[in-house]
């Protein structure tokens, strides 16, 4: 049977992206980015780690998706997707290839579980999608993961609630609990941490609160699911209100125990966060 | 009982200096948006350049959307519905990082919005709520 593993959250700052792809990763800025990163490089690649299969939850940036529509939640089902063209030309990065039984045993069970997905065939992904990939993978000839693109609108309020993103990922964990192909999967949450990039505001960084999130994955992860978009807002930036993606990976894991952990400011306008959960056995 | 949408939304408007996109915010700034979703292709980036005022002309757009678009105005932007990862089709086509675009909506040079950050961040103190004053 399949198997959630472990759970990892990261920041998918587009600049993480910048630096890799033009080879930055040593300069002065970028050097306590990147090293936060090689531990979770050289963890993810030891045979008993390394996951078949990692769900991605993500959000598109008006990239595959302008206004036109606007799913609050959607899965990726189709074979393979491209790099989206973000106006500076698709980052150089491998096919990003799907377990489509997986995706569509995902999608149908989550529909049956009262999630009502949006399942998209076409799309490209943007750096929320890649950037995590980037960080973790490196800079491979292709992925050494297949990845289901699970997309949550998080721009166009309202957005949905961390408690519902929550139970989104323990809905996704019945899924693949389900599914009969051992695999091992992990869940990944992107975005965040604090930060806002617009308005008089722009670039409010909150480290204590910041932190005490990244506490509570472990320690008191009621607290998290409880907060209100409107305590995003005001502590961690109009922005930080991605975090709701990484309560998809939180709920999908049962008693995790923290590994490891990053935290760096700035990334560009952003407070980088990163953490590795191990789930329970 | 589910939250009031009318509570959810009026709460927003007590946080100094941002301006967040909501629904109504969205239909506002419809083909503002659409406008800026265009410039992800090479060849209408290439139009717009040439003759802005002449691009501006096949959107559906207010005169303060354009005269806005026109100024590189991302405040006056937000207000008139625009969302951020929509206008980063407009920096990015003028070549301008985030940080060099998101300084301009601060009042700070981008040298001084670039020391803040380096610095730790603008903290959060203060401009909580504006009800509050913390």
């Amino acid at each position: 049977m399949a198997k959630i593993t472990a759970g990892i959250a990261t920041s998918h700052v587009p600049l993480i992206g910048v630096g890799i792809d033009q080879g930055k990763q040593n300069e002065p800025y970028f050097q306590p980015i990147f090293a936060g990163y090689e531990w979770t490089k050289e963890w993810v690649s030891r045979p008993d780690n390394k996951p078949d299969v990692v769900v991605l939850v993500y959000n598109d940036h008006a990239s595959a998706f302008g206004q036109e529509i606007i799913p609050t939640f959607a899965i990726g089902c189709a074979e393979e997707f491209q790099s989206a063209d973000e106006g500076w030309g698709p980052r150089p990065v491998p096919t990003i290839k799907n377990h489509p039984d997986l995706a569509w045993h995902v999608a149908e069970s989550l529909i049956l579980d009262e999630f009502d997905m949006t399942i998209i065939n076409e799309m490209t992904v943007d750096h929320g999608l890649t950037v995590p990939l980037s960080a973790i993978f490196g800079q491979p000839s292709e992925w050494p993961v297949l990845i289901i693109p699970i997309m949550i609108n998080v721009v166009t309020y309202p957005i949905p609630s961390g408690d519902r993103c929550f139970r989104l990922g323990q809905a996704i964990k019945r899924a693949i609990e389900r599914f009969p192909e051992d695999l091992n999967v992990q869940v990944w949450g992107t975005g965040g941490m604090s930060h806002q990039l617009q308005g008089p505001r722009a670039g409010l960084i909150n480290q204590a609160w910041d932190q005490k999130f990244l506490d509570d994955l472990t320690e008191n992860p009621d607290r998290l699911r409880q907060i209100p978009h409107i305590e995003y807002l005001r502590e961690t930036g109009s922005e930080g209100i991605e975090l709701v993606m990484w309560l998809v990976m939180l709920g999908a894991l049962t008693n995790p125990k923290e590994l490891h952990r990053h935290y760096h400011v700035p990334a560009s306008n952003t407070a980088l966060g990163h953490i590795v959960l191990e789930n329970e056995k | 009982m589910s939250e009031s949408i009318h509570n959810y939304k009026a709460a927003f408007d007590d946080i100094p200096g941002t301006l967040v996109f909501t629904a109504d915010k969205a239909r506002q700034g419809y083909w503002l948006n659409q406008f800026c979703m265009s410039l992800m292709k090479p060849e209408n980036r290439e139009k717009w350049l040439a003759d802005e005022k002449a691009y501006l002309t096949a959107w559906n757009m207010t005169e303060d959307q354009k005269s806005a678009l026109l100024d590189r105005d991302y405040n006056r932007l937000l207000e008139l519905g625009g969302n951020i990862y929509y206008l980063a089709k407009v920096f990015s086509t003028d070549g301008l990082s985030f940080v060099q675009a998101v300084s301009t909506m601060t009042g700070m040079s981008v040298e001084d919005y670039q020391a803040m950050m380096a610095a730790g961040g603008r903290s959060p103190n203060g401009v909580r709520s504006i009800k509050d004053g913390n």
